[in-house]
């Protein structure tokens, strides 16, 4: 597809796929897609996929939070999700992925992490949460995001034998998430703000910025993509992304 | 042989499986094959340029496999990334699928094919690479023939078909990961670890052959339902 294309339809208000500038694809949520996983989901956000996958395990706290438990987010841009990934260690891209869906989760402190310890200075529970894009068709974190904190709410907390975890059985308890911080992705092409870039439009974005909001507050954001942004059009783009809130919010639910 | 299996499987019956093309649009071909609890998904990229460029061959393209666990695919995290047993089975795959190919036409080129074992209870490498012949079926390289993979095992004295994690567990048990061409019923994978006889291998890989003609027709039937659809 011709780029000049994708940016004269935007001057017009107009996308590729015909959606509005303020519009997600279909967003689809699938959760127990993985049986070993304490939890996990599937988020489509078009023909966008990513699997999230929780296991637990236990271990020390840090020293500075001797009774808190831990989570460690990472993202895997295997190959299969798109021709620009390749193997190897994790990628700038990857890093920068993971550590989004990480601050969104940690900042609006979603998840409490004093009820995750279980003996102070000694042992808590660590939360992986680990994410797989199986598609790439743009807006990786925003799917991310979704299928993350979906598989971390349907995240079964296992059986304890003596502080060691027995895998493969579970408690009736379920991880608690006390709120669900979504994050909203926008781009700037030319002059005009849109939601939700498919990977055509990434290519033509001058700049991206990713807000984590959760009850009309925002707890992150980054800013992505060469060019500079305006206060006016952070402005503008924290309005959509609260806006658009309660409609990522209510898929999750 | 009527003793009942774990699963109430009798020897000679596979798990429950499942395939389906076409699932990665932004690959060229791919796929999913699941089998029991075991969930594989397949994609392949290209014919597109090499890299590095001393790997390029002016003769003709190559087949690069790599196959992957999810952190989240065993009851255990797995460290995400490669390790040894992965990169043994990359090879094998790639192995079990390249005399298939004709990649004479895309001299200098790659087919890069990724399998993600997103669930695993035993007899992955097999269900990647069932997938992993989908997905190249998919992409359009041209192939001679098509490849299926079955695991056949010896529990206690006993040949049975595609072990489970259960029965893959239990002590001295022999597994057996095994790949056929359908046409030809070359096999084109063969691995082993355990202990066995002549005469059993001969019994198990007879019940392997038996079991990936099923398999062909399965992935048959998944190839011709993605293009009915499209």
């Amino acid at each position: 597809m011709n780029n000049d294309y994708i940016v004269s339809l935007i001057k017009e208000d107009k996308r590729v796929d015909e959606r509005k500038l303020d519009e997600y694809r279909e967003i689809k949520i699938t959760h127990d897609v993985s049986k070993n996983a304490e939890g996990s989901a599937r988020c489509k956000i078009g023909d966008t996929e990513v699997i999230a996958g929780v296991k637990m395990a236990i271990g020390a706290p840090y020293p500075d939070s001797p009774d808190e438990g831990v989570i460690i987010v990472t993202a895997e841009l295997t190959p299969i999700a798109s021709p620009v990934f390749e193997l190897g260690p994790p990628s700038e891209w990857a890093t920068e992925l993971a550590r989004v869906v990480d601050r969104g989760i940690r900042e609006s402190k979603a998840i409490d992490f004093k009820k995750l310890c279980i003996k102070e200075k000694e042992k808590v529970w660590m939360i992986f949460l680990d994410i797989y894009p199986m598609n790439d068709d743009g807006n990786l974190i925003d799917a991310s995001v979704l299928a993350a904190l979906a598989a971390l709410k349907s995240a079964r907390m296992p059986k304890l034998e003596e502080d060691n975890i027995v895998y493969g059985e579970f408690t009736n308890e379920k991880l608690k998430l006390n709120k669900l911080p979504v994050t909203i992705t926008l781009g700037k092409i030319s002059d005009k703000i849109i939601v939700d870039p498919d990977s055509k439009e990434e290519s033509v974005l001058n700049a991206r910025l990713s807000i984590s909001v959760c009850d009309g507050n925002i707890h992150a954001m980054q800013k992505g993509g060469s060019d500079g942004i305006t206060i006016e059009e952070v402005g503008a783009m924290m309005d959509i992304a609260i806006k658009k809130e309660k409609e990522l919010r209510s898929i999750i639910k | 042989m009527t003793e009942k299996r774990v699963d109430g499987r009798k020897a000679d019956e596979m798990r429950d499986v499942e395939a389906k093309v076409g699932i990665i649009k932004r690959a060229d071909g791919s796929a999913m094959f699941r089998v029991g609890e075991t969930i594989a998904i397949a994609a392949v990229y290209g014919p597109r340029e090499l890299h590095p460029r001393y790997l390029q061959n002016p003769e003709t393209g190559l087949l690069r496999c790599n196959y992957d666990m999810a952190s989240f695919s065993v009851p255990e995290r797995k460290k995400p990334g490669p390790n040894r047993r992965s990169v043994e089975i990359s090879l094998v795959t790639q192995q079990a699928l390249s005399s298939v190919v004709d990649l004479s036409q895309f001299p200098n080129a790659v087919v890069d094919i990724f399998i993600e074992i997103i669930q695993a209870n035993a007899g992955t490498r097999c269900a990647g690479i069932t997938a992993a012949a989908l997905a190249l079926a998919h992409a359009g390289i041209p192939m001679k023939d098509m490849v299926s993979a079955i695991s056949v095992g010896k529990i206690n004295g006993k040949i049975y078909v595609d072990l489970n994690k259960d029965e893959e567990d239990v002590e001295d048990a022999t597994d057996i990961p095994v790949a056929f061409t359908g046409r030809t019923k070359k096999i084109t994978l063969l691995q082993l670890d355990g202990n066995i006889t002549k005469k059993e291998l001969d019994e198990a890989l007879k019940l392997a052959g038996e079991s990936c003609e099923k398999l062909n027709k399965i992935q048959e039937k998944a190839l011709r339902e993605c293009y009915k659809n499209e």
